[in-house]
């Protein structure tokens, strides 16, 4: 039988803030375990929580960013499970009135567009990480993630493939990444996707029975833990099995899902509201002047750079593909660099700069400034563009302006024809079967010539003279 | 050196007035309680641990700054004693359960800071029933405490500690914790003065948690000017509890001396019915006929919800404190049993041993009602009632500025009389409750003594936030009572 998969995404985001969500210890990763924790997070008897305005700030821009009706009343509740990874034995949530809902997401799968609904998205807190490797036959808890803010952002049931779930994450991980609102890493947990997988029949209207998988650290991860799922209940399907409703788990290495915990055996939270805390309310007033403070989306970014600087589909896409890297490149074109050159560049060496340094463009030592300087030193033909890829390599390593390094490095080009048509001529005398070759008719030979006059220049001679001189002295006779 | 015989005998004002006129020291003071306290505490049993050492430092500290022309505060030199829910960087916090023994909290609550900034003299911690869950203090695991008027009887509680302590001249202000009439009740038996504020009047910070919706902190004094004095001092926004108003705190003592002829004190007919003790009755009643004659309007209003109180009361208190017990696993701090291999058995093990009885019971049942496919029938229900109850009041307090009722149905009992009975025990906090589910401040004030010599309490109930009019009719009924309540025959 044929069948449509049917796919639902949850997605753990922590939100990057200064402090924690519920105290003012500071949110921050790698740090030594238990150094960012007060009787607060540690759940001390007699604490209260008080909820960070910057997360409710932060959920809001989320919210709205995928276009979510945002609760003008919500309110925090208790989730009541018992984890050593938890300090109070509840996780402060919210449960049935979520900051953000009703949104949706615009992915593109093969050219086209699709629309993935946002059921909610809704602040939580993480817990504290359990570490099992002490050696002694221990477990340790570091409460330094604990109360950690966390935004839930659920789907509902719209995805029908592995690629269009890569593809929701990608465009989720970008909108999140323009809002700077959290680092989105998922081998660090800053980012949790956990699909939600069913088959039905081709056709069919009725959502079949569902698995979810946890502990993806990729987003490749996600997609083969989701063709895998496919397989498996298809699989179960055929044969005339049931599918069970339960979660699994993702094992990277052997490539496929183990069974975790079946529905059955599924925790009664018991839910209630969180008293210690007061409702939320957000005014139009408080909501307007957070749409204000939103940047510029990904898509429409891309469309207006398209457009505007008349590239590619293609290179928009690419220069617009984080925040960072296309306020780079409309900063090189403040600087008055062309826009083809500029995209180019970026693209190019710079990019292969960064990707085999790791480095964040936001990180690098080259300015936007730079970089326009040294594309205008070749448009004005101080140097050539092969001068400048080792120009380039060389800024990025030192953060030097390119004009000092040129005139430090004496790489500025030879366009001084009389001295050029020395070397041309040395280069003739010096190689007189190739001239021959050329002149009887084989014009491949002047590339080999062209080759010996870069030489004997060190590169530096101006590469259109050279070859007009070239031709000029090889028609002579 | 003056004689401090008498000192533990009076109020924080007289104390204050004598410290500042140069007639004693907070050193003397302080000393005098200690010695109070050394002759009575073993029968009356108010404290769980005293800070003996600490208190004469802290009282020298004062001595010091104020003989240098300093002013140290409000309460400069007053020995104030803390129910042993509160947050102290010294000493103890075991709210009275084992699974909390010998705790040493890290770091100190709001409220407990307040006092020493105001420059209260901390004398130790005391008992209470465990994590405030009981009306007698027989649910504390370390003693109970016994009521300074019959050592027979029970002090009240929960912070029955805390009403004894005040009572039996053991400490001249104690504060302690109201959930469903811990503070008013026990001050009823003990016949002292004991104030439960607004929801949102005090600081919850540092005050363990039994239920966060209902909990909320207040004094006992000895007398109504003391209850003022430290209003002053504790009342007001704290930016480290959420729930704590963003109101202006007016100063109270500009509520003493003032006249009630303006005042109309409302009587809730459902309160006066047959449960009530014909004795406690007519304490109630004569104490109304003063406020009368001097000029108060007093009509009868209906709170008619009232029956539904205490059921409501059992399942949002519990629903709560299921929630907020649960972080005493043994894993972080407190008691963890030596004898559990796994996680599950570590839970199980020192909760069982950690926890007494009546807490358990509270657990199974906030666990019960919150439960998939009860939660509805139960919680929600009982939420939706307490709407029910807090608009009773919004609508009786349209007709009356302040509600007068008895504050017990009955005087203190015997202990060990309803240990074995929890609906009974219970029943104590049929008057009171539902002040806290409303969320509107309450005092009791003594009026009288019964027939066997035990105290009575009257119940003055007020708006939100209008602690104010609760504390003008107070010391306009202390002042014009025309008896001395006097002082427990302890001798």
């Amino acid at each position: 039988m044929e069948y449509e998969p049917v796919i639902g995404m949850e997605v753990h985001v922590e939100i990057s803030t200064k402090s924690k969500v519920f105290c003012g210890c500071a949110n921050e990763f790698d740090a030594p375990p238990n150094t960012h924790v007060c009787p607060i997070c540690l759940g001390m008897p007699g604490v209260l929580p008080m909820l960070n305005r910057a997360m409710v700030e932060a959920s809001i821009a989320v919210g709205l960013a995928l276009d979510c009706t945002i609760s003008r009343w919500s309110k925090m509740d208790r989730k009541n499970y018992f984890y050593p990874d938890q300090s109070k034995n509840y996780q402060i949530s919210q449960y049935d009135l979520p900051l953000c809902h009703d949104g949706h997401l615009d992915i593109e799968v093969g050219g086209e567009t699709r629309r993935i609904r946002i059921r909610r998205a809704h602040m939580e807190e993480d817990t504290a990480r359990n570490v099992h490797t002490l050696g002694s036959g221990e477990s340790g808890v570091d409460f330094n993630r604990c109360g950690v803010p966390l935004l839930e952002i659920v789907t509902e049931p719209d995805l029908h493939s592995a690629e269009e779930a890569h593809a929701y994450l990608t465009a989720l991980k970008q909108i999140l990444e323009y809002l700077d609102v959290s680092d989105c890493n998922m081998e660090e947990g800053s980012l949790r996707a956990e699909p939600n997988i069913s088959i039905r029949p081709k056709g069919s209207e009725e959502l079949g029975t569902k698995s979810e998988v946890k502990n993806i650290a990729s987003f490749s991860g996600v997609q083969k833990a989701i063709e895998f799922e496919i397989r498996r209940h298809k699989k179960i399907l055929d044969e005339g099995g049931a599918v069970q409703q339960e979660t699994r788990g993702w094992d990277a290495d052997k490539g496929l899902t183990i069974g975790q915990r079946l529905k059955e055996s599924a925790h009664d939270y018991r839910y209630f509201p969180e008293p210690d805390l007061v409702p939320i309310v957000v005014d139009q007033a408080w909501e307007d002047t957070i749409r204000e403070t939103l940047p510029e989306l990904p898509l429409p970014r891309r469309a207006r750079i398209r457009e505007a600087y008349a590239l590619s589909e293609f290179d928009a896409g690419v220069i617009t593909a984080t925040k960072p890297m296309a306020d780079f490149y409309e900063a090189t074109l403040s600087a008055g660099a062309p826009p083809k050159q500029a995209a180019n560049w970026l693209m190019g060496d710079f990019q292969a700069l960064l990707s085999d340094s790791k480095t964040e463009i936001q990180e690098n030592k080259i300015s936007p400034e730079q970089l326009a300087e040294m594309i205008a030193l070749i448009e004005d033909a101080t140097i050539s563009g092969k001068i400048a890829k080792d120009l380039l390599a060389e800024m990025f390593d030192t953060g030097k302006d390119p004009k000092a390094l040129v005139e430090e490095k004496g790489l500025v080009q030879i366009s001084d024809a009389g001295e050029l048509e020395a070397m041309i001529r040395e280069v003739m005398e010096s190689h007189p079967g190739p001239v021959a070759d050329f002149r009887s008719g084989k014009h491949k030979a002047k590339g080999f010539l062209v080759g010996q006059v870069m030489k004997l220049t060190k590169g530096k001679g101006n590469p259109q003279l050279v070859n007009k001189i070239l031709d000029e002295e090889l028609e002579k006779t | 050196m003056t004689m401090t015989l008498d000192l533990h005998s009076r109020t924080a004002h007289e104390l204050r007035d004598a410290l500042r006129s140069g007639e004693t020291t907070a050193v003397e003071i302080a000393q005098s309680y200690l010695d109070r306290i050394a002759d009575v505490d073993s029968r009356v049993m108010a404290y769980l641990d005293l800070w003996e050492e600490y208190a004469l430092e802290e009282a020298g500290a004062l001595d010091e700054r104020l003989a240098k022309g300093e002013d140290p505060g409000p309460l400069a030199g007053i020995p104030i004693a803390l129910k042993d829910n509160f947050c102290t960087t010294h000493g103890t916090t075991g709210c009275a359960s084992r699974i909390l023994r010998n705790f040493e909290s890290p770091y100190e609550g709001t409220v407990v800071t307040r006092l020493k900034d105001a420059g209260a003299v901390l004398l130790g911690k005391l008992n209470m029933d465990e994590f405030a869950m009981g009306s007698s203090t027989e649910n504390s695991s370390v003693q109970p405490t016994h009521n300074p008027w019959d050592i027979d009887r029970v002090p009240g509680g929960s912070s029955g500690g805390a009403a004894a302590s005040v009572a039996a001249d053991e400490a001249a202000i104690a504060l302690g914790s109201d959930t469903g009439g811990s503070i008013r009740q026990p001050a009823a038996f003990c016949g002292c003065i004991g104030m439960k504020p607004t929801y949102g009047r005090v600081s919850r910070y540092g005050l363990v948690a039994f239920a966060s919706s209902l909990d909320q902190i207040g004094p006992f004094t000895k007398d109504v000017e003391d209850l003022a004095l430290i209003m002053n001092v504790i009342c007001g926004r704290d930016p480290l509890d959420a729930t704590s108003a963003d109101l202006p705190v007016p100063d109270y003592s500009e509520s003493l001396g003032r006249e009630v002829s303006d005042i109309t004190i409302g009587l809730p007919k459902e309160f006066y019915t047959d449960a009530l003790n014909d004795e406690m009755r007519a304490k109630v009643d004569a104490a109304v006929a003063v406020l009368k004659e001097q000029g108060a309007r007093v009509i009868e209003v209906s709170l008619p919800h009232t029956d539904y109180g205490i059921a409501v009361y059992y399942i949002i208190a519990p629903a709560e404190a299921s929630a907020n017990l649960a972080r005493f696993d043994g894993v972080r701090y407190g008691f963890r049993h030596p004898d559990a291999k796994t996680v599950e058995d570590l839970y199980k093990l020192s909760k069982s041993e950690g926890f007494g009885r009546e807490v358990q019971r509270r657990i199974m049942l906030g666990t019960y009602v919150l439960s998939s496919g009860y939660y509805d029938a139960y919680y929600l229900k009982a939420q939706k009632v307490r709407a029910l109850i807090r608009q009773d009041f919004d609508r009786a307090f349209e007709q009356c500025d302040v509600i007068i009722t008895p504050t017990t149905p009955t005087a203190a009992f015997k202990l060990n009389e309803k240990i074995d009975d929890p609906l009974q025990m219970y029943l104590n906090d049929v008057y009171t409750n539902s002040a806290n589910l409303a969320g509107v401040p309450g005092v009791s004030i003594p009026c009288g003594l019964t027939d066997t010599g035990l105290p009575a309490g009257m119940q003055i109930i007020g708006k939100p936030f209008d602690e104010e009019t609760i504390i003008r009719v107070a010391h306009a009924y202390e002042r014009n009572r025309g008896f001395d309540p006097g002082k427990p025959p302890l001798e």
